[in-house]
């Protein structure tokens, strides 16, 4: 027997759960299909997100943050500390918890919002029909009238680092280490990188990034990641650009990695444990069947429109399964615009406001576009910098490091793009956000009042600097 | 001694007319041809002026209200000058920009009002139709008539506030008595005539490589007038009327009447409406001549002093909406005449010469004509005689 719906989602992550929330708000009969199991073997939802990518990770460099700031940083504060230790299956217990609370959660809301929540591989059939395999083996087929496709993604597979699980690991084993590596190599500098390599680093681990790329972070804009550069330099995360692996090898116990450089010399480095982060693609294995007439493009991702719907009248797909930014709330705006798509309403996304951080201290935050993008498509633009030294909140934090950096057009005075390397840099640019989906110029946000003395002063600065009338900083003269 | 203040005589044509803007109060002293009232009448606005110095002692008819000719509307008693009165009546204080606040950005509003723009033109791209900095950075007004000087804001610029943006409000003005008139002659001339309009477009670089050839010498030796295109295309038109006389009649019940003469009327956008100036007799006009009096009537006409008689009668009329950016319109014919030609922008287009492709600028003309008595076949021909005309303008001269 066929059970039919009105929208089937297949994956529970944020894109996947978001859509089938939004569905079932807007009356439609929805069900949400997750194959991921947790240790004990049971259905939880949250997919990526909230059991192996943003929370877990958050999680732990929240409790490493706090580490090392006990051992390291309080000292000019006039504490003085002794015996700071870090118990590591306590942290996981931590991590653990949190994310057990937040994949109850999403059932809970599933149940509060009416979504029929089923465990299992979902499989898109011809004629909008989807397998379900459970985990226990039985086979159904559920019938819909939409479906949105919301499988994710899963980290990329080098060939000359296979991940064993064991010293070679990739991001979701990264979250698991049991102890401290004393040596750690990262493949990929990139936000995965980034952010576990500071982990470990701030536990004790000597951290080592082998960048393939020649230039630093290279999507952001170069002033703000030139400036990230030098503060994760400082902190000790050893960066290694141009650095192409080109083999590992487990030798006595530790992985003995060989990469090539620029210049073209060979190098060998050993680690007690290597994280292979060098991106991820969409996850289609098995999603869809040779005759769901669903395409793909030609990276593997599902191809889809502006709307995210496919070429199947009547099937979606979102999130990291779909081009665009790796992010969770991309995901989840695109299954609100999709769920409200489905119920008749006209829905659009905005893809070109959509902020992206990296949770490293100083977070690593920007929307819109970068000056390098600005430029190349001769836009005329101006400029405001504030640097976070500069503000007298930051210095009381004790956390000068970074700026916010604000462009806007130079003609219509329009807010175009805001990066920042800073202290509660992603909060800060979500103010920038919110004012350019009002189509805010920098003169706007330089009119706002700002409480002082806060972190977001330094927005409101910057913006000024645009049109160089900053109060707490001398202006740039203007050529 | 009690001096009586009456509305001018109005002239045959023109029953009556109604108190438009009392410039004084009850009380207020007036020097001697100083501007107490105006009236309007269908066509045009008549000033008043005290005849004496003294004070108003008496106003007898209020503002909107019916006057004959002649009546009497007030009364002054001569005397000495008094301590001046107090701000003319019934002035309108500054309209507010009554625009939504909500639905302007912060900055945006700052630079409209630095730059006096009037944010209910401006379109807004933000969300929701917010106007943001950047709508107000790119707005360029569309091209309006020359400012109005007129003596009487009042009544006319209650239309000039501004409507909120983005609410769906409504509001409620009465027509004025112009533009009642003005609407009523209109759809008269909708539904008594057969009209039509035929096109056809003219090469004007010869013409303005004559302009640019002899502007310094033409406004040198007319002390200052300068040579427009206007001349040009009412002699043009003149000579093509001789060539086509019943383009230049008019119908009256069931007669034709040839005019043995050319008056030509050159419409005047004002912000109270379109006026029309005769030039009379232009066929005896020199180029210069007719460009000094257009000049001279668009000047009355948008300072409300153009007399009745300025405006009546005409055999022929020319309207330009090209100065607005019109690039094709169909005139609407000025009764009882029965044919109007309308002359547009000019364009810089690839047109075919001599079967190469040859970038000149181009006008497109209009002839709106009365099919009852105009046939096709004329009205398409005067119209290409007009156009031959000013594309050669010695044709004029040489009348061929």
């Amino acid at each position: 027997m066929s059970d039919k719906y009105d929208v089937v989602v297949i994956g529970s992550g944020p894109a996947g759960y978001v859509a089938a929330i939004r569905a079932a708000q807007l009356g439609l009969k929805t069900a949400c299909i997750e194959k991921w199991q947790n240790s004990e073997g049971k259905g939880v939802n949250g997919g990526t997100c909230l059991n192996v990518g943003c929370i877990p990770s958050k999680a732990l460099l929240d409790s490493s943050y706090k580490y090392h700031e006990a051992k390291e940083d309080l000292g000019t504060h006039g504490i003085s500390t002794k015996g700071v230790a870090m118990d590591i299956p306590a942290m996981l217990e931590r991590k653990n918890k949190i994310i057990n609370q937040l994949t109850g959660g999403i059932s809970g809301l599933f149940k509060a919002n009416g979504v029929t929540a089923l465990y299992g591989t979902g499989k898109l059939l011809a004629g909008k029909k989807v397998e379900l395999t459970a985990n226990d083996g039985a086979v159904s087929v559920i019938e819909a009238s939409n479906v949105i496709l919301a499988s994710g993604s899963l980290p990329i597979d080098i060939p000359v680092a296979k991940v064993d699980g064991d010293l070679i690991v990739d991001s979701t084993g990264a979250l698991e280490i049991g102890e401290v590596p004393k040596r750690l190599g990262v493949i990929g500098a990139g936000v995965i990188g980034l952010e576990l390599g500071s982990v470990w680093n701030r536990l004790g681990s000597e951290v080592v990034l082998l960048e393939a790329m020649e230039d630093f972070l290279a999507i952001m804009d170069k002033a703000v990641a030139k400036e990230s550069k030098k503060i994760f330099t400082k902190q000790g995360l050893d960066i290694r650009l141009g650095a192409r692996v080109t083999g590992t090898e487990v030798v006595k116990g530790a992985v003995e990695v060989t990469f090539m450089t620029a210049d073209g010399s060979e190098h060998k480095e050993t680690f007690d444990k290597l994280i292979v982060c060098v991106g991820r693609r969409a996850f289609t294995d098995g999603l869809l069947a040779e005759d769901s007439g669903v395409q793909l493009d030609e990276r593997g991702t599902v191809f889809v429109n502006d709307q995210c719907a496919t070429n199947v009248s009547g099937v979606y797909a979102i999130g990291d399964l779909v081009r665009g930014p790796m992010l969770a709330h991309k995901g989840s705006e695109e299954g609100v615009m999709v769920a409200e798509i489905i119920a008749g309403h006209k829905a659009q996304m905005n893809y070109d406001i959509v902020p992206n951080v990296i949770y490293t201290h100083p977070e690593v935050a920007s929307v819109g576009q970068t000056e390098e993008q600005i430029k190349a498509a001769g836009e005329p633009y101006n400029v405001g910098v504030f640097p976070f030294a500069a503000s007298g909140r930051a210095m009381a934090a004790n956390d000068t490091d970074g700026m916010v950096k604000i462009i806007a057009h130079a003609d219509t005075d329009r807010i175009l793009g805001c990066h920042i390397v800073g202290p509660s840099a992603a909060d800060l640019v979500q103010q920038v956000a919110i004012a350019m989906e009002f189509g805010s110029s920098a003169e706007d946000l330089g009119m706002t009042v700002f409480g002082h003395p806060t972190l977001s002063e330094a927005v409101h600065e910057a913006a000024l600097a645009v049109n160089g009338s900053a109060i707490h900083i001398a202006n740039r003269k203007r050529r | 001694m009690a001096i009586e203040i009456k509305a001018p005589t109005f002239p045959e044509s023109v029953q009556e007319g109604t108190v438009a803007t009392w410039h004084k109060n009850v009380g207020d002293s007036v020097t001697r041809d100083e501007l107490i009232v105006d009236i309007e009448t269908d066509k045009v606005v008549l000033e008043v002026v005290a005849p004496a110095t003294g004070t108003l002692t008496e106003v007898l008819k209020g503002e909107d209200d019916l006057v004959q000719s002649n009546e009497v509307i007030a009364r002054i008693e001569e005397g000495e000058a008094t301590q001046p009165a107090a701000a003319p009546a019934a002035k309108k204080p500054e309209p507010d920009v009554q625009v939504a606040d909500a639905l302007v950005n912060p900055a945006a509003k700052k630079l409209a009002d630095e730059r006096g723009i009037d944010l209910s033109q401006v379109t807004g791209t933000g969300k929701g139709g917010r106007i943001t900095k950047e709508d107000v950075v790119n707005f360029t007004p569309a091209a309006a008539p020359a400012p109005a000087t007129s003596a009487a804001p009042a009544a006319a610029s209650a239309v000039e506030d501004a409507m909120p943006a983005g609410e769906r409000v409504e509001r409620r003005v009465a027509m004025t008595r112009m533009r009642s008139r003005i609407a009523e002659r209109l759809l008269d001339v909708t539904q008594t005539t057969a009209s039509l309009t035929t096109f056809n477009e003219v090469d004007m670089s010869a013409l303005m490589g004559l302009r640019k050839q002899y502007q310094d010498e033409f406004t040198k030796t007319h002390n200052g007038t300068r040579l427009g295109f206007m001349g040009f295309f009412v002699k043009a038109a003149v000579e093509a009327l001789k060539r086509f006389p019943l383009v230049n009649a008019s119908i009256d019940g069931s007669d034709i009447v040839y005019h043995g003469f050319q008056d030509i009327g050159v419409a005047v956008s004002t912000d109270r409406g379109l006026v029309v100036p005769v030039l009379r007799n232009a066929e005896n006009m020199s180029i210069a001549t007719v460009e000094n009096s257009i000049g001279e009537y668009a000047g009355k006409a948008r300072e409300g002093k153009l007399s009745i008689e300025e405006m009546t009668g005409g055999t022929f009329t020319i309207t330009n909406g090209g100065v607005y950016g019109s690039l094709l319109s169909t005139p609407i014919i000025n009764p009882p005449q029965t044919a109007i030609l309308g002359m547009h922008t000019i364009q810089q287009r690839p047109v075919a010469v001599n079967g190469q492709v040859e970038i000149r600028p181009m006008m497109y003309l209009a002839l709106s004509y009365d099919h009852r008595l105009i046939d096709g076949k004329e009205a398409v021909q005067f119209l290409v005689a007009i156009k031959q005309l000013i594309e050669d303008p010695a044709k004029i001269l040489l009348e061929i």
